[in-house]
C-alpha cells in the first residue's frame, strides 16, 4: 500500500465543443496522504473544479479524461467501470459543492436524501439509516435533527443546508472529502463556522481533505499543502508558509499583492494585469506568460518544468530556471 | 408542521381559491358574451320564423319567455341552466341536454383515450430523445415530432382516412364496431404526443443539468436510477401544466374529427347545429364546451402548484 | 549532467540551452499569445449561428420559393380563380374533375386543331375550375390572413405589454389580471360564435368594401385575434421589459442620468426585438392553423375565394375517386406551417444566448 489515500499524476481532461477542445486540465500531478488537507488555490477557469471533478468522474458529458491517472490507495481508478466508480463515489471520497440551494434535489427531503446515501453503500435497514441521518445532522450541528429530516431544503438557511450537505457527504465515512469552494455561496460569518466544522470533523473521523478554493484566506489556516493552479496547470506547490512568505511564481505573487492589506491601507491596489487565459486558444509556452511583467522569450515557446525550491517546496517558472544557472555559473548574464 | 410548511398551506389555499374566484367570473363573462351575441342575430336566436315547425315554434314560445326583456331572458337561461334545463333545439324540437350530455360522452371516452395515449407515447419519446441526444434515435424523434406539430389534425384525419380506409381498406369507414376508434384517436392524439415528447425532452435536459442531479451521481447513485428517481420527478412537472390546454385542443380537434370519421358524438352535433343554423344549440354547445376547458385548465393550474414544493411566498 | 534519472530534476539546463532566451519578452511578443475571440454584435452573432442552422436556412429558401410561385403563378398562368375555363370564349363544362396534366376533351379538340393549352398542373375541380391556381390562391390567402392577424397581434400586444410591463406597480397589477381573464377564454370557440353571429348580422352589410371578397368570417377571425390572442404577446413582452427594467445595465444607465426614453430605445427594445422576431415566426402557422380549421368548418373564406382549408374540405365529398384534391391544399399548409415552425425553432435556436453550449 502506498504512503498516499490518493495520487494524481499528469491529469489532462478536456471538454469537446462545438467550438473546439477545452483544455481545462493540462498535466496536474499531486499527492495526498491519509488524514492531510491539500489545497487548491486559483480563480475561475484555473481548472481546480475540474480536477475535482475528474476525481470523482463527474464530468459533464462533454467532458474526458484525456491522459493521466489518478491512483487511490495504488489502484488507477481512471480505468474503473461505471459499477466501481458507483462504489467509490459517496463511500470512499465524497464531494461537496458550492451552492447547497441547487446542489440539494427541492423535490426531496432532507432526510431522504442522506438515508439514500446510508442505504446505497450499507447494509443498515431503513430505521438504521435514518438513525444514521440523525446521527450526521447532530454531528455537523443542525439541531432539532429529527424535525429537519421531514423538511425540504428550500426551508433552511444556507449555512444549515452546507451542513446538511457535509452530513450527506460523510454519513458512510469516506476516506477523502473534497470540497468544492464550500464557503463561496456563504456569509461572512458562515464562512468561518463550515470551515471549523469541516476541519473538527477531518480530526474526528480522520479522513483526508481536497479543498478548493479561489480565497487565499480560506486555506491559509487548513491546510498542510497547497498548490496553485493557473490556466489548468499547477504553477507553484508547498506548505502555507513557502507559498505566502517564499511565493517563487509570478502568478502566485501576483495573487499576494492584490490582496488588500490594513498594513499598506495608503497604497493603491495592484492587480494582476491583462485577461484570463482563453482555454480555447493556449500559448505554447507558460500558461501566464501573457500577463507576466517578466515574461522572458523562453516562455512563450516553452513549457517550464517544474524546480524543486525546497525539500517541500516547488515552481513550474523559468525565471527560477534561470536565477539557478546563474548561481551555479556566478552572477548575471549582463557582464 | 414547522411554522413555514403552515404558511405555505396558507398560500396554497388562497391560491385555490383566487384560481376558483377567477374560473366562475370566465364562465360567467363567457356566458354573457355567447348569450348577448346570439341575441345581436337580426331576430334573436328564437325567432320563431327560423323554427322548423308549429310543434317546434309552439315549445319555444313556451320554454324561452320571449316576451320579457334580454336581462331579465338571460337570468332566466342562466337560472335554467344551472337546474339542467338547457333549452331545446330550435331544428328538432327536442330537449338539448339530453342530446348533448350523451353525445358528449362518446366524445369524452375518444378524447381520454386520446389523452392517455398522448402522454404515455409523449413521455417516453421524450425521454428517450433527451438520453440519446444528438444520436439517430433521437434525430428520428426531432424528426417525427416537427412534422406532427405541423399538421393540423384535420389534415392528418382526412389523410388517415384516405389511405387506410379507402386505399389500403384496412379499417372500415365508422361503423358500430370499436377497433373504428383507431384512426380517430391517432388523428387526435398526435399533435399532443409530438408537443408532450418536445416539451418532455426540454424538460429532461434542463433537470439533467441541474446541480442536484450532479451531487446525485457524486453520492454513488446508479445512473438508470439517478434518471428515473431523481431527473423524471422533476422534469414532468410541467408536462402536468399541458394537461389542461391539450383538453381543449382534444375538444376542438373533435370537431372537426368527428366529422371526417362520422362519429356520433358531441363535436359532430356541434357542427351540424352550426351548418343548419341551430342557434339554440349552438348557444348551449359552447357554453358546455368552454365550461369544461375552463374547468380543465383550473384543475391543471392547482395541480401544479400543489406537486411543485417549490412554493414561493408571492 | 544528465540527471533525468533523478526524481525531482536538480539540474534541467543542458549545453544546447540558448541563452538568448533568457531575454525578456516584448509586448508584442506577448500580445500575439493572447488571442482573445472576436467580439460582434448580438445581432451578427445570432445571423451567424443562424446561418449555420441547414432546417432553418431551408426553410427560408422554402419560404421564399413559396413567395415567388404564389407571386408569379398567376401572372403565368391563364386561368382565374374562379371563373370556369373557358376555350375560345365557350364555357368548357367538359373540364369537370381533371386529373393533373389531363386535358378534357373540349380542350384535346382544340390542341388537335394546333392551338396551344396551358397544362393543368393540378387538374380541375368539381366546377371546371383551374386547381392549381385555387390552390395558389389559396395560399396567398391563407399566408395575408396568417400575417394580418400575425400585425395585429403585435401591435396589440407590444403596445400593452410595454406599458404594463414599464410602468409597473398597480398599472401593471390590474392590466396583467385583464390579461389573466381573457387568456382563459376559449378562442376557437368564441371565433366560431361570431362568425355564426356576424355572418348574419353583417350579411351584405360589407358588400361593397375590401372585406367583401374574404367574407364576414374573415373578419369575425380578425376581430377576435384583435381581442384574444394578443395576449400571449403582451405577457412575454412584458416578461421580457421586466426583467431587463430589473437589469444592472439599466440601474446603471439610469444612474448616469439617461432618460426613460433613450434607455427604452437602446437597453430595452433590443432585447425584445429577438423575442419579437420569433413569437411573428411562430405566429403566423398559427393563425394559418386556426384560419384552415375554420375553413374547414365551413367558416372560412367567402366562395369562390378559396382557402386551403376550405379547397381541403371541398375535397372530402371526392376523396375516393380524386384523392389528388385533398393532397394538394394539405401539402401546401404543412408545408408552410413547417417551414415557419422550423424557421422560428432556428430562431430560436440561434437567438436565445442561454442555449449556448
Amino acid at each position: 500500500m502506498s504512503n498516499y489515500i490518493l495520487e494524481v499524476n499528469n491529469l489532462q481532461t478536456s471538454f469537446f465543443t462545438d467550438s473546439g477542445e477545452v483544455k481545462a486540465v493540462n498535466g496536474v500531478s499531486f499527492n495526498l496522504e491519509r488524514g492531510k488537507t491539500l489545497g487548491i488555490v486559483g480563480e475561475s477557469g484555473s481548472g481546480k473544479s475540474v480536477t475535482a471533478y475528474s476525481i470523482m468522474q463527474i464530468l459533464a458529458d462533454t467532458g474526458k479524461i484525456v491522459d493521466g491517472e489518478v491512483l487511490y490507495n495504488g489502484e488507477d481508478i481512471t480505468k474503473w467501470n461505471n459499477k466501481q466508480m458507483a462504489g467509490f463515489r459517496g463511500k470512499k471520497c465524497s464531494i461537496i459543492f458550492q451552492d447547497p440551494m441547487t446542489s440539494l434535489n427541492p423535490t426531496f427531503s432532507i432526510g431522504s436524501q442522506i438515508t439514500e446515501a446510508v442505504l446505497l453503500h450499507t447494509d443498515r435497514t431503513k430505521k438504521q439509516a435514518k438513525e444514521r441521518a440523525i446521527e450526521m445532522l447532530t454531528l455537523v450541528g443542525v439541531n432539532e435533527p429529527e424535525k429537519r429530516l421531514k423538511q425540504y431544503p428550500h426551508e433552511l438557511s444556507g449555512g444549515m443546508r452546507q451542513r446538511v450537505m457535509i452530513a450527506m457527504a460523510l454519513a458512510c465515512e469516506p476516506d477523502i472529502l473534497i470540497a468544492d469552494e464550500p464557503t463561496t455561496a456563504l456569509d461572512v460569518t458562515i464562512q468561518a463556522q463550515i470551515l471549523e466544522l469541516i476541519q473538527d470533523l477531518q480530526k474526528r473521523l480522520g479522513m483526508a481533505v481536497v479543498m478548493v478554493t479561489h480565497d487565499l484566506g480560506v486555506i491559509a489556516d487548513m491546510c498542510d499543502e497547497i498548490i496553485v493552479m493557473y490556466g489548468g496547470s499547477v504553477c507553484e506547490r508547498g506548505t502555507a508558509d513557502d507559498i505566502f512568505y517564499k511565493p517563487h511564481h509570478e502568478y502566485t505573487k501576483g495573487l499576494l499583492r492584490s490582496i488588500p492589506s490594513t498594513a499598506r491601507m495608503k497604497e493603491r491596489l495592484v492587480p494582476i494585469g491583462g485577461t484570463p487565459i482563453n482555454l480555447l486558444n493556449m500559448p505554447k509556452g507558460c500558461a501566464f506568460c501573457a500577463r507576466c511583467d517578466s515574461a522572458m522569450k523562453v516562455c512563450l515557446t516553452e513549457v517550464p518544468q517544474e524546480l524543486p525550491i525546497s525539500e517541500t517546496h516547488f515552481a513550474s517558472c523559468w525565471l527560477n530556471v534561470k536565477a539557478q544557472y546563474e548561481a551555479e555559473n556566478g552572477g548575471s548574464q549582463d557582464e | 408542521m414547522t411554522k413555514l410548511q403552515i404558511k405555505e398551506k396558507i398560500v396554497l389555499n388562497k391560491y385555490v381559491i383566487k384560481r376558483i374566484g377567477l374560473a366562475i367570473l370566465t364562465i360567467f363573462i363567457i356566458s354573457l358574451i355567447t348569450f348577448f351575441t346570439m341575441n345581436a342575430i337580426p331576430g334573436g336566436p328564437f325567432d320563431s320564423e327560423k323554427a322548423t315547425t308549429p310543434q317546434v315554434k309552439a315549445a319555444l314560445e313556451k320554454r324561452y319567455n320571449l316576451d320579457r326583456p334580454i336581462t331579465e331572458q338571460y337570468v332566466l337561461y342562466m337560472g335554467n341552466l344551472l337546474h339542467g334545463d338547457w333549452g331545446v333545439s330550435i331544428k328538432t324540437g327536442r330537449e338539448i341536454w339530453p342530446t348533448m350530455s350523451q353525445s358528449f360522452g362518446i366524445s369524452a371516452q375518444l378524447g381520454g383515450v386520446a389523452i392517455l395515449v398522448s402522454l404515455i407515447f409523449g413521455i417516453i419519446l421524450g425521454c428517450i430523445s433527451a438520453l440519446t441526444r444528438n444520436t439517430l434515435p433521437d434525430r428520428l424523434i426531432v424528426f417525427f415530432t416537427t412534422l406532427m406539430t405541423s399538421m393540423p389534425s384535420f389534415v392528418l384525419a382526412t389523410l388517415l382516412l384516405y389511405l387506410f380506409c379507402i386505399k389500403l381498406g384496412w379499417i372500415q369507414v365508422w361503423s358500430a364496431s370499436s377497433h373504428n376508434y383507431i384512426l380517430p384517436i391517432i388523428s387526435l392524439a398526435l399533435y399532443p404526443m409530438a408537443y408532450i415528447t418536445r416539451l418532455t425532452k426540454t424538460s429532461m435536459l434542463d433537470v439533467l443539468g441541474q446541480d442536484y442531479v450532479r451531487t446525485a451521481k457524486a453520492k454513488g447513485v446508479a445512473t438508470w436510477k439517478v434518471i428515473f428517481k431523481h431527473t423524471l420527478r422533476n422534469a414532468l412537472i410541467p408536462v402536468i401544466t399541458y394537461v389542461g390546454p391539450e383538453i381543449a385542443y382534444i375538444i376542438t380537434g373533435s370537431l372537426v374529427v368527428e366529422n371526417i370519421f362520422t362519429i356520433g358524438g358531441l363535436g359532430q352535433k356541434f357542427v351540424n347545429s352550426i351548418t343548419n343554423r341551430d342557434y339554440t344549440m349552438i348557444m348551449a354547445t359552447t357554453l358546455f364546451l368552454a365550461i369544461i376547458m375552463v374547468i380543465a385548465n383550473l384543475l391543471t393550474d392547482i395541480a401544479y402548484k400543489v406537486i411543485d414544493p417549490r412554493i414561493t411566498l408571492d | 549532467m544528465s540527471n533525468e534519472n533523478k526524481m525531482p530534476k536538480k539540474n534541467i539546463l543542458s549545453a544546447q540551452i540558448d541563452l538568448s532566451k533568457f531575454e525578456l519578452a516584448t509586448e508584442e511578443e506577448k500580445r500575439q499569445q493572447d488571442v482573445m475571440s472576436e467580439s460582434t454584435t448580438f445581432f451578427k452573432d445570432g445571423m451567424k449561428r443562424l446561418r449555420k442552422n441547414p432546417l432553418a436556412m431551408v426553410s427560408i429558401v422554402i419560404l421564399i420559393l413559396l413567395l415567388a410561385v404564389i407571386l408569379i403563378s398567376p401572372k403565368v398562368v391563364p386561368y382565374s380563380y374562379q371563373d370556369i375555363i373557358t376555350i375560345d370564349g365557350v364555357r368548357d363544362k367538359t373540364a369537370k374533375n381533371l386529373a393533373p396534366f389531363q386535358y378534357s376533351k373540349m380542350e384535346q379538340r382544340y390542341m388537335a386543331k394546333g392551338e396551344k393549352v396551358f397544362p393543368h398542373i393540378f387538374g380541375t375541380d368539381e366546377m371546371s375550375r383551374d386547381y392549381f391556381i385555387r390552390v395558389v390562391y389559396g395560399t396567398r390567402v391563407s399566408l395575408t390572413v396568417g400575417m394580418f392577424a400575425s400585425v395585429i397581434v403585435l401591435i396589440i400586444g407590444l403596445i400593452y405589454g410595454s406599458i404594463s410591463g414599464y410602468a409597473g406597480g398597480r398599472v401593471d397589477l390590474i392590466m396583467m389580471r385583464i390579461v389573466d381573464i381573457i387568456y382563459s377564454l376559449p378562442d376557437l370557440l368564441m371565433i366560431i360564435l361570431l362568425s355564426v353571429v356576424l355572418g348574419d348580422v353583417l350579411g351584405d352589410k360589407i358588400q361593397n368594401t375590401i372585406f367583401a371578397k374574404l367574407g364576414a368570417n374573415m373578419l369575425s377571425l380578425f376581430i377576435v385575434f384583435g381581442l384574444l390572442y394578443w395576449v400571449s404577446m403582451a405577457r412575454l413582452i412584458r416578461g421580457q421589459i421586466l426583467s431587463i427594467k430589473s437589469n444592472d445595465y439599466v440601474l446603471a444607465s439610469k444612474a448616469i442620468g439617461t432618460k426613460s426614453g433613450r434607455i427604452i430605445r437602446t437597453h430595452i427594445l433590443p432585447n425584445c426585438l429577438s423575442v419579437i422576431i420569433i413569437s411573428i415566426a411562430l405566429q403566423i402557422p398559427s393563425a394559418i392553423f386556426t384560419e384552415s380549421y375554420l375553413s374547414f368548418l365551413g367558416l372560412g373564406v367567402q366562395a369562390p375565394m378559396p382557402s386551403l382549408g376550405s379547397l381541403a374540405n371541398a375535397a372530402r365529398s371526392g376523396l375516393t375517386s380524386y384523392p389528388y384534391k385533398l393532397f394538394f391544399p394539405s401539402m401546401a399548409i404543412v408545408l408552410i406551417v413547417l417551414a415557419f415552425n422550423l424557421l422560428g425553432d432556428g430562431l430560436r435556436d440561434a437567438f436565445d444566448p442561454k442555449l449556448k453550449k
